[in-house]
């Protein structure tokens, strides 16, 4: 080794990524990823089953995701690495469940940083109105922009995640605020928009229609997950994180409803790329105008920065126990993150952004989030099952189990029917797509996995076992 | 000023595409694979504060 090389922080003879985190690194990556969910997407069920469908899967959606946040902290605080639910899949289920797990997460959090970074570009493009330009050149800085971000350092890259994200978020507090919420008929006409009549136009179908895009409401706070190897102490720090970020984002949810339903009505809510930001044109204000604007691209900015980072940690994992090859697992000597990994899918999300649209993207992207969740609910009732209460220590204890497994498992299963109802081609070729990997994996992959090292938690011997 | 801004996303992109690469390049060759790869499952730093960032 060099002179230069000596002088960087290798802790010993091994290289690892660092434990710099706390909790509001981990709020600033969970709420981050999900806050663009407010500024688009979440609208797109008012198209499906008009407004009210909106508020009531902004409801039910919600108690999916505060089931997802609550057995993700359980289980989360006892298993604290890299790669979050791929990790979690790999000691309690097993390699093969571990695997497709982990395929789940890159590809959810891949798509949805195509996503943002193909809806930032729109957003420029509609905001500059000029013949000509294109959203590809605001594409490629956002993807690379924050790639390198991510490989100079996860500390940085989540201090920016959290200052840009409370500015978005601070943004819809202000919007909501200064439209006189509590007033009807000044700005909101909230009961002129929304009558018996309109209210739910294709009737309770519209509403389950809805659970598609409900899903954005929340899209991604799992990712929390991913920085279980970089906090300074994972059994307090992932819990308290991730519910203070799904407490956030209810109220944050509640908020963009209220305003967008009373200010638009829901024919042109449920199509508008910009739900936000039309509303703050509508106030009339181009102060809220401008600030809404600038938050819309924010959110976009924090999603992508932190679906980089979560998708770069499961596909490093995947590399440090050979499911993929093992040249994945390297760490940056200096910088101390999974820098291989972060180049190895950046071309990936660029070629995407260019060729796919944010539909496709969306779709894919909301999918692999279902499948994982689904996967979450069965593995909580076997986590509890083969280690239960007081064989081993857990950081956080979800209150209610098995109630919270069961609704999370009823409510995927809804969504997925609302997703055969709008992309029903899609759910089936990404179905098949996981089925033949996974063939792969079990026939060719698995003989280069060391069996043995790949199961870390000094746990004792499962129950039943 | 638009169009401009719009090419000065092309050059940031290349320059720090270009960076990467570069940077990439110069630990591969400076540190052995065995170094780069050392990282385990479950190693918990509990002296991170000991590491010079």
């Amino acid at each position: 080794m060099t002179a230069a090389a000596e002088t960087t922080t290798i802790h010993g003879d091994r290289v690892s990524l660092l434990r710099v985190l706390g909790p509001a690194h981990v709020w600033a990556l969970g709420v981050g990823i999900v806050l663009v969910g407010e500024f688009t997407g979440w609208n797109f069920s008012a198209d499906k089953g008009g407004t009210l469908a909106a508020l009531i899967v902004c409801w039910v959606v919600g108690l999916l995701y505060t089931s997802v946040a609550m057995i993700d902290s359980e289980v989360t605080s006892t298993v604290a690495a890299a790669g979050g639910q791929y990790a979690q899949a790999k000691h309690i289920v097993g390699p093969l469940m571990a695997f497709n797990v982990a395929l789940f997460l890159v590809f959810a959090y891949t798509m949805l940083e195509v996503s943002d970074a193909i809806l930032l570009g729109d957003t420029i493009v509609a905001k500059a109105g000029v013949d000509g330009l294109t959203h590809n050149s605001f594409i490629a800085a956002t993807i690379v922009v924050l790639a390198w971000l991510n490989y100079r350092g996860v500390l940085m890259t989540l201090n920016v995640n959290f200052v840009i994200t409370a500015i978005a978020y601070v943004s819809i507090i202000i919007l909501f605020f200064s439209v006189s919420p509590w007033t009807q008929g000044a700005v909101l006409k909230l009961n002129e928009l929304v009558t018996p009549g309109n209210a739910l136009p294709y009737g309770w179908i519209g509403v389950i229609a809805a659970f598609q895009f409900g899903i954005w409401y929340y899209l991604g706070i799992e990712g929390t997950t991913q920085a279980a190897e970089e906090v300074r102490s994972p059994a307090r720090s992932l819990p308290y994180g991730t519910m203070a970020g799904m407490i956030t984002l209810l109220i944050a949810a509640a908020m963009t409803w209220y305003v967008c339903a009373s200010l638009m009505p829901w024919e042109y809510l449920g199509i508008t790329p910009y739900p936000l930001w039309d509303a703050g044109k509508l106030t009339g204000s181009p102060l809220l105008e401008n600030l809404l604007f600038v938050a819309t691209l924010l959110a976009a900015i924090a999603s992508a920065n932190g679906c980089i980072n979560d998708a770069a940690r499961a596909w490093f994992s995947l590399g440090r126990d050979r499911y993929l090859p093992s040249w994945f697992s390297a760490v940056h000597p200096k910088y101390r993150t999974p820098y291989r990994s972060i180049l190895f899918l950046l071309p990936i999300a660029l070629a995407f952004a260019f060729i796919a649209d944010l539909n496709q993207a969306i779709t894919f992207s909301i999918l692999s989030g279902v499948l994982q969740y689904t996967f979450m609910s069965i593995n909580i009732m076997m986590f509890r099952k083969k280690w239960p209460l007081g064989t081993i220590r857990r950081g956080y204890t979800h209150p209610f189990h098995p109630l919270p497994a069961i609704v999370l498992f009823c409510l995927c299963v809804v969504t997925f029917f609302a997703i055969f109802l709008g992309f029903g081609s899609q759910l089936i070729a990404m179905i098949a797509f996981y089925f033949l990997i996974s063939v792969w994996f079990h026939f060719y992959r698995y003989k280069f996995v060391r069996r043995g090292d790949q199961f870390s938690m000094p746990w004792p011997k499962p129950q039943g076992y | 000023m638009w169009m401009a801004l719009s090419y000065a996303c092309w050059g940031i992109s290349i320059v720090l595409a270009l960076w990467m690469l570069y940077d990439w390049f110069k630990v591969d060759t400076t540190y052995s694979e065995d170094v780069l790869t050392s990282s385990r499952e479950g190693e918990l730093e509990a002296a991170s504060e000991k590491h010079r960032i």
